[in-house]
């Protein structure tokens, strides 16, 4: 066969193949031809990036890429796997629309799916006050303890959500207000003192003296109409129970003073026009489940409870 | 390379850089030496690009082919077989034997069944196979080349297709060059659909090791599976189609690491396959042989040994990355050499330093020292004690266990009475193939009690007892309520199964409580 050298290239004797020409060091490399399928497989992926470009989106432009043949977005995707999505959630979603919450226990499944809903709801909805683990913090109520503030069975945590916490853009929110005793003048400092310091007793602590004595007394005319006698307060106004451990504003004898002076009043927003029915349902469900949910009685004890009528 | 003018000497052999084949070729090197054999090159200008030259390789039998035969056999039946094999494991789980259940998380073999977290017997035994794979090489060389790697076993079926269709060697050599008339277009049409079908059958099986094999046939092909069952038929298909009938030894040059990795774990003690060029050249036929025996060597220059490689090589070149080490030109040249009268063994297994040895008239090292020596040794200690530390996880390994997560936020809860409440996710984990009772109790945190979210507080109590369904994990949200007072403490969940078997586990946890 007649073979030109080719000008700058070594041929290596053992292998019967010329080098690139390159040396480094005494080491050269083999110029080895390629194998020609290996030519094809190069062809073919240009031609699959060609019928790439014309199907999908693919030359960037000022505003958008240029849109390919099949019309793909990764936006039109989400938005049809998020339609299947809901379309898939569409049973459980009329089901709980259908059932009244206060039979929603006697359906686990349901109940279990109303609680996992209720729990992305709230993330999104609720974490800005009552935290992640829904543990409150001062002034935000802790949704995990026993202790409610407006009742703690599955309606009546269903209408507080839906109606809000004084929140005056809703007619039938819950709502109470306790009277500034100290800032208002309706009581002395020393006798905010002698009801604070008779407060404490309520729950057990401090000693009873001759001041909790005129404590008593002025507990009994002034708060027992709302905090009751025995100072277990009243879910009617939204009244704290004063006898037990938990206390929304801090449990300290300068705490209770100031809060006797000058009460502060929690607003929650009324969720009814911002939510839908059934998302509120999820997340009565799912603050129910946190450990302190209460079983629903038939006998309503809320009279505002019975005014809500909808389904 | 070293200057040729002055070659090292060590014990009679000579020591360069050079092939073997160079180096035991050099006339002072051995008794019967020759001319050394100088394969004739030629000067072919540059190609960027070079066309694959088709393998017609030749039918040949001999005890390396039989063997062959025999790991084809066996490793085709396991591969397209296993999945229909059928193994009882009650009515709670699936009765394949082999079955990697992707679906619900499970690897079943045999009576063996894994949970993911149990991962690590499929890592030992990815390592077992690796380690498997340096022993085997280090020993026997590309044993896994030559016989039994997929690519092997499935090209030399094609080639047997090959063979069935359009006749051996020559008879295709013909058929190749043949211009395309009908029959040329039928027979081609013919083979290849053997192709497909094999292709596709081989895709098929694959996907039976992933679904209850029956079944997923009868769903295959009433077009109820999984879209990613088709996906995966077509896919294996299509390559086993192109690399089994078309590409081939292309696949083991070009494509595939596994010759570069074993070239390095090679070493002058492997055994290869080697052409005795010592013995052998000058090559020259019978004839000429005959006319001057004290010229020539015992290669007869018959070609058979080129004619029966699957990859198309020279063995007489010397090693390289072309040869898988099948050993049919071994087949090939016992063959000839019986013919002709001479000793077996022109072409053999041999390693680099017996092939020195030989060359220097020494007798080579008995088979035994070839694979008994520290390195192989070595391998299979390692390879054996991973293999032992698995067997002894898989005897020692409880089928029911807890795993206690606490709530982190809040990390308690003081209730109106002054009680303080924690609350835990505990997983029960059910390993067995049958639905279990399984008593949980609190062990330490005088005066606490639990109860879970699905049940009323009312009941709550030490100790609980919950169905874990068969073959699965409980998740249980647990509330632990401890009386006004309790300091944050160290406490233990305990699960026993309720059977005669009562296997138990338990777990620490800790029980948060405010600080007073």
């Amino acid at each position: 066969m007649a073979t030109e050298e080719p000008k700058g290239k070594n041929f290596d004797e053992a292998t019967g193949t010329w080098t690139v020409g390159h040396e480094w060091d005494g080491i050269e490399e083999l110029d080895t031809p390629m194998p020609r399928w290996w030519l094809w497989t190069l062809y073919l992926t240009i031609v699959w990036g060609i019928v790439y470009v014309i199907l999908y989106p693919a030359w960037p432009l000022v505003n958008q890429a240029t849109e390919g043949v099949l019309g793909w977005t990764s936006r039109g995707q989400l938005a049809e796997e998020m339609a299947q999505e809901s379309e898939r959630r569409a049973p459980v979603m009329a089901a709980l629309a259908q059932i009244p919450i206060e039979r929603l226990p006697d359906n686990s499944e349901l109940m279990r799916a109303a609680i996992t809903g209720g729990r992305a709801a709230f993330r999104v909805n609720c974490v800005q006050c009552h935290g992640a683990g829904a543990a409150g913090s001062e002034g935000y109520p802790n949704l995990n303890d026993d202790d409610w503030l407006w009742g703690g069975d599955l309606k009546a945590i269903e209408y507080t959500i839906t109606h809000g916490v004084r929140d005056r853009t809703s007619p039938e929110t819950r709502f109470s207000q306790m009277p500034a005793f100290g800032r208002d003048g309706l009581l002395t400092s020393e006798q905010i003192s002698d009801v604070a310091g008779y407060v404490l007793t309520l729950s057990g602590r401090g000693e009873a003296s001759a001041a909790t004595a005129r404590g008593a007394e002025l507990y009994a005319n002034n708060c027992a109409i709302c905090h009751g006698n025995d100072g277990t307060g009243s879910r009617e106004f939204g009244a704290p129970n004063l006898a037990d451990a938990i206390w929304l504003f801090g449990r300290d004898r300068e705490v209770i003073r100031q809060r006797i002076h000058d009460p502060m009043h929690g607003v929650m927003p009324a969720w009814g026009g911002r939510l839908d029915s059934v998302t509120i349902k999820m997340l009565a469900a799912y603050v129910h489940s946190l450990g302190g949910g209460e079983d629903f009685v038939e006998v309503a004890r809320d009279p505002a409870v019975e005014v809500d009528e909808q389904p | 390379m070293s200057n040729p003018e002055e070659p090292r000497v060590e014990d009679g052999v000579v020591k360069t850089n050079d092939p073997v084949s160079l180096t035991v070729a050099r006339p002072d090197a051995g008794a019967r030496r020759h001319e050394p054999h100088q394969p004739e090159r030629q000067r072919l200008p540059t190609k960027l690009f070079e066309k694959r030259k088709t393998v017609h390789n030749k039918r040949i039998d001999g005890p390396f082919r039989r063997f062959k035969w025999l790991v084809m056999f066996v490793t085709l039946a396991i591969y397209y077989g296993t999945p229909w094999i059928r193994w009882d494991r009650g009515p709670y789980a699936p009765d394949q034997a082999v079955l990697v259940d992707l679906a619900n998380r499970r690897f079943y073999m045999f009576n063996i069944e894994i949970w993911p977290h149990e991962f690590y017997f499929v890592a030992g035994l990815l390592i077992m196979a690796a380690i498997g794979l340096f022993l085997v090489t280090s020993a026997v060389g590309r044993a896994w080349c030559g016989y039994a790697c997929p690519q092997t076993v499935w090209t030399d079926l094609f080639q047997h297709i090959d063979r069935f269709v359009d006749g051996d060697r020559n008879a295709r050599m013909r058929l190749d060059a043949a211009p395309w008339t009908a029959g040329k277009i039928a027979r081609r049409g013919f083979k290849w659909t053997i192709y497909l079908v094999i292709a596709f059958w081989t895709g098929g099986a694959w996907i039976m090791y992933f679904a209850d094999a029956p079944t997923l046939v009868r769903d295959f092909w009433s077009g109820q599976a999984a879209p990613a069952a088709y996906i995966a038929v077509a896919i294996l298909t299509f390559t086993t189609f192109t690399l089994g009938g078309f590409m081939r030894e292309q696949v083991c040059i070009y494509m595939c690491p596994w010759p570069r990795i074993q070239a390095a774990m090679m070493d002058e003690k492997s055994l290869t396959v080697t052409y005795k060029d010592w013995r052998g050249e000058p090559r020259g036929s019978v004839k000429k042989a005959q006319k001057d025996p004290e010229h020539f060597g015992d290669c007869i220059d018959c070609m058979q040994c080129v004619a029966v490689c699957p990859t198309g090589i020279d063995i007489r070149e010397g090693p390289q990355i072309g040869c898988i080490t099948c050993a049919l030109c071994i087949d090939a040249c016992d063959r000839v050499m019986a013919e002709v009268g001479r000793p077996r063994g022109l072409i053999d297994y041999v390693t680099l330093d017996d092939a020195k040895r030989e060359a220097a008239g020494e007798a080579p090292k008995p088979l035994r020292r070839v694979l008994l020596r520290p390195r192989t040794i070595v391998y299979f200690l390692a390879w054996g004690g991973i293999g032992l530390g698995l067997l002894f996880a898989l005897g020692t390994r409880t089928q029911t266990e807890i795993s206690v997560a606490p709530d982190r936020n809040p990390p308690f809860m003081l209730m109106s009475d002054g009680s303080v409440r924690n609350a835990y996710t505990v997983k029960l984990r059910n390993m067995q193939s049958r639905p279990r009772e399984m008593r949980m109790a609190l062990e330490g945190l005088p005066g606490a009690v639990m109860w879970t979210d699905a049940m009323p507080r009312e009941d709550a109590a030490r100790e609980l007892v919950e169905t874990v369904a068969a073959d699965s994990t409980g998740s249980f949200r647990i509330y632990v309520v401890a009386p006004p007072g309790t300091q944050e403490q160290a406490f233990s969940f305990v699960v026993a199964g309720l059977d005669a078997q009562a296997e138990g586990d338990s777990s620490e946890a800790r029980f948060t409580a405010p600080e007073e």
